[in-house]
């Protein structure tokens, strides 16, 4: 098993984090269009760490075995947490100035989404998998 | 890190990089808008080809800065989106991206002549 640990602590790190998991989505032989959803989602939920929390650590595993390609990440951070789930993750629903498009356009892209959020911890768990060829 | 904007007539070219942190982009879409007023530019050509992510972020910028090049009167062409961001930005949801868009720079030059001299 293959894991990266990200810290996220600024802007730059969002660019850390989503080459991080392009490049294991690549080494793995997930296809271009794949690397990209991933690259992708990461980038839209290591941002909402920095937007909403200021920092939080990005954990992306390969747990592939002899039949299935996959790709776990889990997004952490310990700030105020998210008030109303449900209604974040309504398409166009923002409490900053965004688009409303982060974490409903997140799930659409992974093919499986799970968010826990209290005050002090917000977690979000992606999950990346195809069958190997 | 600065992106260059170049002036050809009177029109502008510009060619995101790879990896543009939110700062960049955001110091972009500034140098733009003031590079179109102080040149008196028709029309942008934002050349996306290194772009390998376009997050709702990204999009927005794109999208915002091509809305207020309108304000000042000059028209915005996007060219050289990547197969793998046009399918992303798609299936993240609606509307991410509503620049007019065209396959490679080339495209881009002529489309933006176009709407240029329409006017």
């Amino acid at each position: 098993m293959n894991q990266i640990t990200v810290e996220i602590k600024d802007q730059k790190d969002i660019i850390t984090a989503r080459q991080a998991v392009r490049d294991m989505a690549r080494k793995l032989g997930l296809r271009l269009a794949d690397q990209t959803r991933l690259a992708t989602a990461i980038s839209e939920l290591t941002r909402n760490v920095i937007q909403y929390a200021g920092n939080g650590v990005c954990a992306i595993r390969d747990v592939s075995d002899a039949h299935v390609l996959r790709i776990v990440a889990v997004i952490e951070d310990f700030g105020p947490g998210i008030l109303d789930v449900e209604k974040a993750m309504t398409y166009g629903f923002s409490t900053s100035k965004g688009l409303g498009a982060g974490l409903p356009g997140s799930k659409s892209l992974v093919q499986e989404f799970d968010i826990q959020s209290k005050p002090g911890n917000t977690k979000v768990t992606i999950v990346v998998c195809r069958r190997r060829v | 890190m600065k992106i260059p904007i170049l002036k050809l007539g009177d029109t502008l070219l510009a060619s995101i990089p790879e990896d543009l942190t939110d700062e960049d982009a955001i110091h972009f879409q500034t140098d733009t808008l003031e590079k179109v007023k102080k040149t008196e530019a028709g029309g942008v050509v934002i050349d996306i080809t290194a772009l390998q992510v376009v997050d709702s972020f990204m999009a927005r910028v794109i999208n915002d800065t091509a809305n207020m090049a309108k304000l000042l009167g000059a028209e915005v062409v996007l060219c050289g989106m990547n197969p793998s961001v046009a399918i992303t930005l798609v299936e993240m949801g609606r509307e991410l991206i509503g620049v007019k868009a065209v396959l490679n720079l080339e495209q881009g030059m002529k489309a933006l002549r176009k709407l240029i001299d329409k006017k």
